[in-house]
């Protein structure tokens, strides 16, 4: 892909400035349907999944206690994988972004999750919550594209280090939770310099975020392995390997929502000024769907409804399956596209790029069309920082 | 202790990031000692609008004193609602709220609560007690504003022989007024209470069906003749308590303010006090929200879902206090505005006078 603003065929270019304000106004329409609906059975739903969730770890971790047989040690990583997976996508990961804040359950609301992953919360939530779903797809903003270690767009400038990032991003895949962690300290950045390495800010940050890689191996590693007794070393591979499974399955899910052919992204400049509509408009563009069954989208934390959540990142995600037809018919009326494909389909198409990509983009590409303006030139608006909420 | 602070460690270290009472959760609810909680065993429908809770509390409840009040959280429509009860029940028994359907939260405790619910709770606070040393003592109630001196009744009539108390309580009708057959037959059973009851409706007996007269001293000389020698307490209304705290002012004994003490349910608030409002930003939490000028800011923050601290919602308990980051506030009881960097605001009785930031 291309940034929007220098493609041949603008796909946005058929709207007018009130067209756009329109899309907002229904969109919003939309999110307010289901915040006037939000009641008993969606606060039971998140309860019932936590509960479920936990009593899965619990008996998994339970029957890993005589992983030494190798049916116990199937079962019992299967599980622990599953109940790892579920913790992070449909739990942790929305929970942290205010989506069951309404309930005002200290137990289940963003300032208090903690969750099943190396990065601590609090610095998750500003790197994902405040800049990545405020700069989606923004080149040089958004660091979620290619995550500082891959380049994932034409526009992105090419380095002899992108040759290698297939590798990167399969090495990523197997270790995604220190990934995280790592970037959401801008490990990159921050090390590069002394001054930068000394700052006490992130110093700090970095002991918060090594006091929770501690807690976390010493519990999979060390505590869970030694209550294991004869069974020390396959509940270290097992739980080993649910890790594993839960870093490769995140890993793909989150490729899929903004890598995969058909997601648009924009320029730096294109933001300054946007209105809501617009923002509306560019979380619509640069974010892509997976298609599946009920518990594809479940496994995914309901990200496979990527283009809904950017469009509403603290709805509930138990509702954004209800809402997903109305927000394609959206599409259709303002003549965009819906990006959606299998799970397989999206998770070949993403990588399909990562491959392409680590080689310099083709000299015919390079002849561009002339740049487009995005969008007519608006007053400035909140609408940017309103959505980190 | 050593011991279990190492056990504690080792089993925190087991459930990371959760924390041991989450995983106990799971199996008994009332196992979590950092969100206290109730089990509801028993529920008594007192008159038409108003129903006694009587429930076991959790892990982590004080047992309280006769007059009291706890914060007591439910959950309707998927939305916690905290709201401050006074506990009816004797002391030194287990905790029973009485509440009179009023309002959104309690009218569901009144109708929807089974035997059975959770109820999430805070521990037993408050100093509308009893006097240290016996004294006679004067109950002024009206409506709901009986419970927490139906708890004082409770736990010293049948208790203590030498106990002289004088309760009137004021109530629409018969059919309306708390506890009252109860009280009757304590009356009758313990020379040491005296009640009368004041209708303001129709009472069947052909008494005059008007409100209790605080005005002046006239309505009290009648039914009690030496109100004045007598350690007062009254709980009820505003106006009712208002009245009250001026005839105690003028014509009671020189000591007066000490001689009454009084328990508000809920805040005077200033009729036309509140401004033009503003936009609300909750920082830590990351919330923002537009509220007109009379809205109080506990309830901006609750309804976009931040956690709000609280206790009275009334100005009394300081428990809602949040520190100001910028901006100005109104104080809805007096209308002034205000507001220091820094300063702690009082959320349950001041809005935003214009853009307000607080620090949560
Ligand atoms: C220390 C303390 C002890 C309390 N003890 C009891 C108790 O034992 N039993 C009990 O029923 N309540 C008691 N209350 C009151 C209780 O906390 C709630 O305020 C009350 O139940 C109304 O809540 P709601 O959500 O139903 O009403 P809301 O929906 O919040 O309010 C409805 C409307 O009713 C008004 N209102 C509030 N209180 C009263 C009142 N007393 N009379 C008339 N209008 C009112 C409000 O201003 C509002 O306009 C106590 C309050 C305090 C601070
Ligand atoms: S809640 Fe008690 S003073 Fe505000």
């Amino acid at each position: 892909m291309t940034v929007l603003q220098k493609k041949a065929h603008n796909p946005i270019g058929h709207l007018t400035p009130e067209d756009i304000e329109q899309l907002g106004v229904e969109l919003d329409a939309i999110r307010q349907s289901v915040i006037d609906t939000r009641g008993a059975d969606d606060a039971a739903y998140i309860r019932k999944v936590i509960d479920a969730q936990r009593k899965l770890e619990l008996g998994s971790r339970a029957i890993l206690l005589i992983s030494m047989f190798p049916p116990a040690w199937v079962v019992g990583t299967a599980g622990l994988a599953v109940a790892k997976i579920i913790e992070n996508m449909e739990i942790g990961h929305n929970v942290m972004h205010g989506q069951w804040d309404w309930m005002r359950d200290p137990k289940i609301h963003s300032t208090t999750w903690e969750w099943d992953n190396a990065s601590p919360s609090e610095q998750w939530k500003h790197s994902h919550n405040e800049l990545h779903h405020t700069y989606t797809n923004v080149i040089g903003k958004d660091n979620d594209l290619g995550y500082g270690i891959m380049r994932v767009d034409e526009d992105q400038r090419w380095v002899p280090f992108y040759t290698a990032q297939p590798l990167w991003n399969f090495v990523n895949a197997c270790f995604f939770e220190y990934g995280i962690a790592a970037y959401d300290l801008e490990l990159g950045k921050n090390l590069a310099t002394k001054e930068r390495r000394n700052n006490p800010e992130f110093r700090a940050r970095a002991k918060v975020t090594l006091k929770k890689i501690r807690n976390q191996v010493t519990k999979d590693y060390v505590i869970h392995p030694l209550l294991s007794g004869p069974s020390f070393l396959n509940t270290i591979a097992a739980n080993a390997t649910a890790n594993l499974v839960r870093n490769i399955w995140t890993h793909s899910v989150i490729m899929c929502g903004h890598f995969p052919e058909g997601v648009e992204t924009f320029e730096r400049k294109s933001i300054v000024g946007e209105t809501r509509g617009e923002w509306y408009l560019r979380q619509m563009l640069g974010s892509a769907n997976i298609s599946g069954s009920k518990a594809m989208h479940f496994m995914t934390g309901n990200l496979s409804f990527q283009i809904e959540h950017h469009l509403f990142p603290d709805l509930p995600s138990n509702r954004y399956q209800e809402i997903a037809p109305q927000v394609q018919a959206l599409f259709a009326k303002y003549g965009l596209t819906y990006t959606t494909g299998s799970l397989p389909r999206q998770v070949a198409s993403a990588w399909k790029k990562v491959i392409r990509l680590s080689l310099p983009n083709d000299f015919g590409r390079k002849a561009r069309a002339k740049v487009l303006p995005l969008l007519p030139v608006t007053p400035r608006s909140e609408a940017g920082s309103r959505a980190a909420a | 202790m050593a011991q279990i602070r190492v056990l504690r460690r080792v089993a925190s270290l087991l459930t990371t990031p959760l924390a041991p009472e989450d995983i106990l959760g799971l199996v008994n609810p009332l196992s979590s000692s950092r969100q206290l909680r109730g089990v509801v065993t028993k529920v008594v429908r007192e008159t038409p609008d108003s129903t006694t809770i009587h429930f076991r509390p959790g892990r982590g409840w004080n047992p309280h004193a006769a007059g009291q009040w706890a914060r007591v959280g439910v959950e309707i429509d998927g939305v916690r609602h905290w709201r401050s009860y006074s506990l009816s029940a004797a002391a030194g028994h287990d905790p029973a709220i009485t509440v009179t359907a009023i309002g959104v939260v309690s009218t569901a405790l009144a109708r929807d609560t089974r035997v059975g619910d959770i109820l999430f709770l805070d521990t037993p606070q408050g100093d509308f007690t009893l006097p240290e040393h016996p004294r006679p003592l004067l109950m002024l109630t009206a409506g709901s504003g009986l419970t927490p001196v139906m708890s004082m009744i409770r736990t010293l009539v049948p208790r203590r022989p030498d106990a002289d108390v004088v309760l009137i309580h004021s109530a629409r009708t018969p059919a309306d007024a708390l506890f009252h057959d109860e009280l009757l037959e304590l009356a009758d059973q313990f020379p040491g209470l005296t009640v009368k009851h004041w209708f303001t409706r129709d009472s069947g007996t052909g008494a005059p069906a008007r409100r209790l007269d605080l005005g002046d001293a006239t309505d009290l000389e009648t039914l009690c003749p030496d109100w004045r020698d007598r350690a007062a307490y009254a709980c009820g209304p505003a106006d009712f308590l208002d009245a009250a705290t001026e005839l105690w002012l003028r014509d009671g004994h020189d000591d007066t303010h000490e001689n009454l003490t009084i328990e508000r349910f809920a805040t005077a608030l200033l009729p036309g006090t509140g401004g033009e409002g503003g936009l609300v930003t909750f920082e830590k939490s990351d919330k923002e929200v537009e509220v007109d000028g009379d809205v109080p800011l506990l309830d901006a923050g609750e309804e976009c879902g931040v956690v709000m601290p609280s206790g009275c919602r009334m100005g009394i308990c300081r428990s809602c206090l949040i520190p100001l980051v910028a901006g100005k506030v109104r104080d809805l009881r007096t209308g002034e505005v205000h507001g220091d960097e820094g300063e702690l605001i009082q959320t349950c009785v001041n809005a935003a006078a214009g853009p307000v930031n607080l620090d949560i």
